[in-house]
């Protein structure tokens, strides 16, 4: 696996070049057009990163977070979901790094073969940062109505946190 | 939506760190994390352009056309408002394809390619387009076969069996894909 990981990206450049030069494509020139408009590119997603990593980053300061899960541990302690995993999940939509760091700490407090060590490896590997993925992609081409998506977007991350609970249960036990 | 989500975020930090005596660092934050974003853009723009340079190679030669007519029975599929041969379509596989095998930083130049390509059809400039926001369901969805960071960091803690959890993945994100795209899909038929 790790090889194959390692491989993929020279062969797919191989792959790619080898092809142009075969279809007679002045592949420099190319590359060169498509470099500019990645270029452009950055410039249109510059303010929305920044806008984006400011907002998350203030509101994880706060300690907001921890403030809300004080409140809610009460409840969560009638129920089997692992107190420690709600930080993370609350978190996944919003800031990957976050989640992860979070991720790391359960490694540490819990080890990675324990219950919530299972749960939030495959938390971290079943969803992606929703909320961050629609400011940049939206954000690239100045779309500001984006109607139903962060709804949609949302209620997929949510079934993702119920079935990596559930299937995790199923596959490892509590 | 995303101004909403923005301004509450900013709102609650703010309002909660005066309640919770937290303004220093509030303070602090506001003076820096812009600059932890732009250190983010200089790191992802060597990446996004040497990607968007090797792709347009990829779509100047057609192999671009191909990788998207060999993945063309599902996407037309999933997006049928596209044309068969609508060059976002060769984008979205490509960065499909890169999310699966794990490859999250060459997929966000393919997928704001695509995006791009989509914007150049699109009527009203300002508001999402059907088959954007499908795509953005299965970017979001992030199907990633090999999660390859939360291996390293298993191997990392001593786990006995870092790849254990590769299959429980896999399940749980085709799940959380699936039930975006049945929710997308059922939205699309109610608005026609």
């Amino acid at each position: 696996m790790n090889l194959l990981s390692k491989i993929i990206i020279p062969l797919f450049v191989l792959l790619i070049i080898f092809f142009g030069v075969k279809k007679k494509v002045n592949v420099y020139d190319s590359f060169l057009s498509g470099a500019k408009e990645g270029l452009v590119m950055v410039f249109h997603i510059a303010p929305t990163i920044i806008a984006m990593v400011f907002a998350v980053n203030i509101f994880l300061d706060s300690k907001f977070l921890e403030g809300v899960l004080g409140f809610l541990e009460p409840f969560l302690n009638n129920t089997n979901i692992p107190m420690d995993i709600i930080p993370m999940a609350l978190l996944r939509p919003i800031s990957g790094t976050a989640s992860l760091a979070i991720m790391n700490d359960i490694f540490i407090n819990f080890g990675p073969d324990s219950f919530v060590g299972r749960l939030a490896s495959t938390l971290q590997g079943c969803t992606d940062t929703t909320i961050y993925v629609l400011a940049l992609y939206f954000g690239s081409i100045k779309v500001t109505k984006t109607r139903y998506s962060l709804k949609v977007g949302l209620f997929a991350d949510l079934c993702g946190i119920i079935a990596a609970f559930v299937i995790t249960t199923i596959f490892f036990g509590q | 939506m995303v101004n909403i989500i923005w301004a509450s975020l900013i709102f609650i930090a703010i309002i909660y760190s005066f309640f919770t005596g937290n303004i220093e660092t509030i303070n602090n934050g506001i003076l820096t994390h812009a600059t932890s974003g732009m250190n983010l853009i200089i790191e992802m723009m060597p990446l996004i352009v040497l990607w968007t340079g090797i792709m347009k190679i990829a779509e100047n030669s057609g192999l671009l056309e191909i990788f998207s007519r060999i993945l063309n029975p599902l996407l037309s599929k999933l997006f049928p408002s596209l044309n068969k041969d609508h060059k976002a379509l060769g984008y979205i596989a490509s960065n499909i394809a890169a999310n699966m095998l794990g490859l999250g930083s060459a997929a966000t130049p393919f997928g704001l390619k695509a995006m791009e390509e989509l914007q150049k059809d699109n009527p009203k400039k300002d508001t999402a387009t059907e088959a954007m926001i499908t795509f953005l369901v299965l970017n979001t969805g992030g199907v990633t076969l090999i999660p390859t960071t939360v291996i390293a960091l298993r191997m990392m803690y001593g786990s006995s069996n870092p790849t254990e959890i590769i299959i429980t993945s896999i399940l749980a994100t085709t799940i959380s894909s699936f039930s975006g795209l049945m929710l997308d899909y059922m939205i699309r038929r109610k608005n026609r």
